[in-house]
């Protein structure tokens, strides 16, 4: 059976301006991106037949289309469960353009979270189920509900509010370098990090990723075609998506062992279809909405063993120079929250050569989506 | 009650979910389990059908309403008003006594009626006795739930 590795790669990347408030809608940014993108890669838009975008996406593929200049369009797909879907875009485009129903794709996400409204705001569109069962009792954020798997995490395995400072440190040192994160010039130390106000204790403010408004993108075309393009090709060297056996969401409350979530199943996929394991992997893009899901997502893709995720991001091991340089362009904590989209993005950067905090050499990259939602992941390869 | 509580979220119930708060308006902490004589797994939340055997005949098992806590959480605004104005409060997850993998979100109070805050935050901890109790909220009845030792 002929498979997806290296059969794909992403020849271009486009981003606007990350902030807490743009003036321009949701289309705009997303169109800005995409045309972008495909500048980048050097193919006119009338040659994209195939777009790939989130659930969450508010800007539809026939809107995206026709803005943009697509020519007939042949494939299109959205990817559920928010920030989980990120990489699934990617892979999506790289199974249809592998298996020849289109030749060009475009992956996009573009979101107002920075001005817009807050989705666990709504009361009146109540998820029916396993919101009875969890929201009427004052679990009602994203935050709380992974605070609870994050304090029992801590008290199994003996983690501590220190190893998740030092994830945010990680990302915040990164954006410090990178002059299109929103936090590129506000350093973190622990001090304000152990005194900043609580959001859901355990987790306090600096544990939360940002609020962003702005938009991402990417091209995806064969690896044949890839040769031919304006840019040095990042190899899809393999994907996966993750939804375990009896996994309940953000709420994984429910099954035998709520603290291996989508990375393990994801993990095992990916890993299988590599030339090359955990131990060979230079730089990562690890989703980040919350700190705690770095320290799962290193145990679920085999980083390190169960319960070793915390004592793994001691001696500054998520640094440029560490034994895992994580989030090199800030993620969500520090660079932008696009729903893990520029996580993506810097991984293409890493490979390409051109990161803002560029790792020597850097010749694989792990990117993952969100970990406490069905995810995805992708495993990249310079040229 | 005061009228910060009456503004608590209900629980948005669905047809899987219905006979819990049935059984609840009771004060009975019922659970949903498989009907099919060679099966019996308890499952929640509750589902048109067992995970285990496929069987589509359930019955909805009762409680002794013990527990332990599994893990807590001390939220803080922003929140939704009537939580704001109770922050910090405590949300806790039980792990049941007669069955420890069926675990349900809840609030620790210092009795059945008493607000979301009325437990010192610094009380909360992983492993605490607890046993269920029954409140009326804005016309629905909510399990809540004690330390069995307070
Ligand atoms: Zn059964």
């Amino acid at each position: 059976m002929a498979g997806l590795k290296d059969a794909t790669a992403i020849v271009g990347i486009g981003q606007t301006a990350f902030g807490k408030q743009l003036p321009e809608s949701e289309k705009t940014l997303a169109c800005r991106a995409i045309l972008g993108a495909l500048d980048d890669a050097g193919i006119a838009p009338s040659e994209v037949d195939a777009f790939a975008s989130y659930t969450m996406e508010e800007t539809d593929e026939v809107e995206v289309a026709k803005a943009v200049g697509a020519g007939d369009v042949t494939f299109f797909s959205k990817v559920g469960f928010g920030g989980g879907g990120s990489c699934a875009t990617v892979a999506h485009l790289a199974a249809a353009v592998a298996t020849g129903q289109a030749s060009v794709g475009v992956a996009w996400r573009s979101r107002k979270r920075g001005s817009g409204p807050r989705p666990w705001k709504n009361t009146a569109v109540q998820l029916p189920t396993p919101a009875q069962w969890t929201r009427p009792y004052g679990l009602l954020r994203p935050a709380d509900e992974i605070a609870m798997l994050a304090r029992r995490y801590m008290h199994e395995y003996g983690a501590t509010r220190d190893h998740l400072f030092n994830v945010a440190l990680a990302c915040r040192n990164r954006a410090n370098q990178n002059p299109a994160a929103m936090m590129y010039e506000r350093p973190l130390t622990r001090d304000m990090y152990m005194t900043a106000r609580m959001i859901s204790e355990p987790l306090c403010l600096f544990d939360n990723c940002l609020e962003t408004d702005g938009a991402l993108a990417c091209v995806i075309v064969s690896a044949e075609r890839a040769r031919d393009c304006r840019q040095k090709p990042v190899y899809v060297h393999s994907v996966a998506q993750g939804l375990p056996s009896q996994h309940h969401g953000m709420v994984n409350y429910w099954n035998d062992d709520p603290l291996t979530g989508p990375a393990w199943t994801a993990a095992r996929h990916l890993w299988k279809q590599a030339d090359f394991g955990p131990e060979d992997v230079d730089v990562a893009q690890i989703y980040d909405a919350f700190t705690p899901l770095i320290p799962l997502s290193l145990e679920g893709y085999g980083f390190c063993g169960r319960g070793e995720g915390g004592a793994f991001t001691e001696g500054g091991a998520l640094e440029i120079g560490g034994r895992l340089p994580l989030n090199t362009g800030g993620g969500g904590l520090s660079e932008a929250y696009v729903h893990g989209f520029n996580l993506i993005n810097e991984g293409v950067k890493q490979l390409r050569g051109i990161s803002t905090a560029q790792v020597p050499g850097a010749g694989t990259c792990l990117v993952t989506a969100g970990e406490g939602v069905p995810t995805s992941a992708l495993l990249l390869r310079g040229a | 009650m005061t009228e910060s509580e009456s503004c608590y979220l209900s629980p948005v119930i669905d047809d899987d979910g219905a006979p819990f708060w049935h059984y609840a308006a009771q004060s009975q902490l019922r659970i949903q389990a498989c009907a099919s004589p060679a099966c019996g797994e308890l499952r929640f939340p509750p589902r048109p059908c067992c995970p285990h055997c496929g069987s589509f005949e359930s019955e909805w098992r009762l409680m002794s309403g013990r527990g332990r806590i599994w893990s807590y959480v001390v939220p803080h605004p922003p929140l939704l008003p009537a939580y704001a104005a109770v922050a910090p409060y405590n949300a806790i997850i039980v792990e049941l006594a007669d069955a420890p993998r069926i675990r349900l979100v809840g609030n620790l109070v210092a009795s059945a009626d008493a607000a979301l805050n009325s437990v010192d935050p610094g009380r909360l901890r992983i492993g605490a006795k607890v046993q269920v109790v029954f409140t009326d909220v804005d016309g629905v009845t909510m399990p809540r739930w004690v330390l069995e030792r307070p």
